[in-house]
């Protein structure tokens, strides 16, 4: 070890910011083309969808036909590179509760895979009234500018709704339903459950006044990226665009451990370790921008600790790591029989949803507080891995072509033929809700546990109540509802009490947030609304971590409205030399 | 029309096209199989991905006398027809040896249930499955292929049936003869314009709207 140091570099940034997702992307997007100086780290390899996508591969391109393996969670073709395991970067968990954390290590993290989509945050999501669930320091009128220049610079497809809690936005033509999807549309009318187009990031049509992306071909696959960049991933959208300037230095596969800090507690760069040498640096920075994830962007304030800042940096309130929030979710599938051999085209349609419930009940009536959406998908997918796995028991359900009931099963020509007559008549719907924000779910840094880096790593504390579980009840009964008014056959298991009504473990849905929470008080809250740490004035967290209570809908169009909106306070701030 | 046209025909902006153009000629030339073959690695793997595909490729986890089993399994639930062929032209058996080492929670499953196909058929028929009569084959096929009919008995057999089952109707529709037989036309650039016409009237869908 005699060798063993570390290397300092004498350069000093107007800002580094750690992760290049949503929140670190567009925070550098918007320094670096106002002429800041900026240095971005990023855990993993660089990554450009136009390079590095497998896009447009065929299922028997692999020779898995396209099934998860141990990193690849979501199929050999997604893009994510990370998963809900990484070797050598553990995270504990406390109390046999459970928490799931999906990591991706690469340029522009998990947004290369997302499902795209877009959903505002409503008012009464900002500024509950429910009496139950925690306001934010900000208003929707406070961050309706910044969504308003996300959906102009990034671009989203939608309608104009005109509901109270899901603000309409700047729409491109939103795609039109598949089959399967219109049978969805007309059971739902019946069921009494609205039912409107989808929102999500893809470019449907040129996006006005972008001529580096190119539009949607319609292959339906956004989880592997786009090569034309015709969805949104911070990738392609935000750091790629960013590089460009010349103002944004990017080192890839750097993880960083700490941020520094001087005698009177202000932030001085960070440190990291090179995955590529294995070296120590260390690098200088006027000021910090933490967009890491929000676990992680928790895990670095946590870790770092000095004389001022004795529980980690943004951490005199001890609410750091608290109010850990990821949403809920429930399932249910189910196919048509009227659609048996259907005729054939191409249905690939978007890779994001076609339609979409919002929602729009009064709790008073209901027995858990807040709501969920519902995504809904079917048609002629791709077939890959697991194709057909149905069909043996829905063959036993429906008559044969004889018009004859036969017992489910088989095999030989009559099967072949059944898996051709099923094919494109099933369908799906997934419940996504708002997981309540509470003191007692939480990360905290392990005491005993390092990774392969030395870093401490995060120990987790979850558990859903009867809020999320009635929530999850709710959903299936909603979803049984549907299934039956469109004269559909369910696949999925009927869930009950004994499985929480099919209530995903904590951190699968991937949305979770709230771990340095924004607020007025700085004895109750990590940051001020402008993101910025209150015990530390020159550190900001843009990701997901900032959010006081998360919504029904998918966080990322916030965590790119805030983190845009603090970007450009930070600016003003520079200017005025206050930070 | 050369292909960058007829991408723009569709709607396809020209960066879109210039794109396209690349990544369907880098398909073009890439082997056309219909059986497994291992990624040769690539922009979009890793390198920890592509050792340890290379590493698979390796291995070999069936005798050649479970290879022969698998084989007449899987063109008895997937035979040739009018339509397409039978399940080893398409390649299945191959990918059921790939997946067992991909997956290996496959492996006992597997090599138990063909052990227990074979051990029942010694019993009953003096032979081993592959060197029964057809009609021996499918007595025992019959009983283990209809779940909710099988006796009590039989149920590792069902169990072993189904797993079987599954894994040749995705080796077989998941390759380019399956995809083609099944009638898949997507995966290439186009427009989605919606459901056409004449389906939503075949399907009375006139009225499906948004609430």
């Amino acid at each position: 070890m005699g060798d063993f140091q570390i290397k300092k570099s004498g350069k000093v940034y107007d800002a580094i910011v750690v992760g290049s997702g949503a929140g670190g992307g567009m925070a550098a997007y918007v320094l670096s083309h106002a002429g800041f100086k900026v240095l971005m780290l990023e855990a993993g390899p660089f990554f450009d969808p136009a390079k590095h996508s497998a896009q447009l591969k065929f299922n028997y391109e692999s020779p898995r036909r396209g099934a998860s393996t141990k990193t690849r969670n979501f199929g050999d073709f997604d893009a994510a590179f990370g998963g809900w395991e990484l070797d050598g970067e553990p995270y504990t968990k406390k109390d046999d509760t459970e928490f799931k954390w999906f990591r991706s290590r690469m340029l522009g993290g998990r947004t290369n895979h997302w499902g795209r989509i877009s959903l505002r945050f409503g008012p009464k999501d900002f500024q509950p009234d429910d009496g139950i669930s925690e306001r934010w320091p900000i208003t929707y009128d406070e961050v309706k500018p910044y969504y308003d220049k996300v959906d102009r610079m990034i671009g989203i497809y939608g309608t104009k709704e005109g509901l109270e809690n899901d603000p309409d936005g700047i729409f491109l033509t939103p795609p039109k339903p598949r089959l399967p999807e219109l049978f969805i549309m007309k059971g739902a009318a019946k069921a009494g459950v609205k039912v409107i187009p989808g929102r999500g990031s893809v470019l449907t049509e040129k996006l006005p006044g972008n001529n580096d992306r190119g539009q949607c071909f319609f292959c339906g696959q956004c989880g592997r990226s786009c090569k034309v960049y015709g969805d949104f991933s911070a990738s392609s959208c935000l750091v790629i665009p960013a590089l460009k300037t010349g103002n944004l230095e990017l080192i890839s596969n750097a993880m960083v451990r700490e941020v520094l800090t001087d005698k009177n507690g202000l932030a001085t760069g960070v440190s990291y370790v090179s995955k590529e040498d294995m070296s120590e640096y260390q690098v200088l920075g006027k000021r910090v921008i933490l967009g890491a994830s929000a676990c992680e962007s928790t895990r670095i304030m946590l870790n770092s600790k000095s004389a001022a800042h004795p529980g980690g940096i943004g951490n005199s309130s001890g609410v750091l790591g608290r109010y850990l929030q990821d949403s809920t979710g429930a399932s249910q599938g189910g196919f048509l029989p009227q659609l048996m051999d259907r005729k054939r085209y191409n249905e690939d349609g978007v890779g994001s949803v076609h339609i979409l419930a919002p929602w729009v009940l009064d709790n008073k009536k209901l027995d858990f507080p807040r709501g969920y959406h519902i995504e809904f998908g079917g048609g002629m997918g791709m077939p890959g891995y697991g194709f057909g796995g149905g069909v043996p028991t829905m063959n036993g359900q429906v008559p044969g072509r004889d018009g004859k009931m036969k017992p489910a099963g088989g095999y030989g020509a009559s099967l072949k033929d059944d898996y051709r007559r099923f094919y494109g008549t099933t369908f799906g719907m997934a419940g996504r809700g708002v997981g309540m924000a509470r003191y007692d779910n939480y990360c905290e840094i392990d005491p005993n546990v390092v990774d392969k880096y030395g870093i401490p790593v995060l120990r987790f504390h979850y558990k859903w109540t009867s809020d999320e579980i009635n929530q999850a009840k709710h959903m299936q009964e909603t979803f049984d509802r549907i299934i039956h008014e469109m004269g559909a056959i369910r696949t999925g298991k009927q869930h009950g009490p004994e499985d929480m009504w099919g209530l995903e473990a904590p951190g699968r849905i991937i949305h979770e947030v709230g771990t340095a929470r924004m607020g007025s008080d700085p004895k109750k809250s990590v940051l001020n609304k402008w993101c910025q740490a209150h015990d530390c004035k020159n550190v900001f967290v843009v990701d997901g971590a900032n959010q006081v209570q998360q919504s029904d809908k998918n966080a990322t169009w916030t965590i790119l409205a805030l983190s845009m909106r603090t970007a450009e306070y930070i600016l003003e701030e520079s200017k005025k030399q206050n930070i | 029309m050369n292909r960058r046209e007829s991408l723009r025909a569709l709607g396809i902006t020209s960066l879109s096209a210039a794109v396209l153009v690349e990544a369907c000629k880098s398909k073009a030339e890439s082997k056309e199989t219909t059986t497994t073959g291992a990624l040769t690695g690539g922009p979009d793997r890793l390198p920890n991905e592509i050792e340890r595909e290379n590493a698979l490729e390796k291995e070999k986890f069936f005798t050649k006398a479970e290879m022969a089993t698998i084989t007449v399994l899987a063109d008895i639930i997937i035979p040739k027809d009018e339509k397409s062929g039978s399940a080893s032209d398409a390649g299945v058996p191959e990918f059921i040896e790939f997946i067992v080492k991909d997956m290996p929670e496959h492996q006992v499953p597997m090599r138990g249930g063909l052990r227990w196909t074979d051990v029942t058929c010694l019993n009953r028929y003096g032979k081993a499955f592959v060197d029964c009569s057809k009609q021996q084959q499918l007595q025992l096929i019959d009983e283990i292929a209809y779940p909710t009919l099988a006796k009590p008995e039989m149920q590792q057999g069902v169990a072993f049936f189904n797993r079987m089952r599954s894994l040749t109707a995705s080796g077989f529709f998941s390759s380019k003869m399956g995809m083609e037989d099944v009638g898949y036309m997507g995966n290439r650039p186009n427009r989605w314009e919606g459901v056409p016409e004449d389906d939503i009237k075949k399907y009375g869908l006139e009225d499906a709207k948004f609430g």
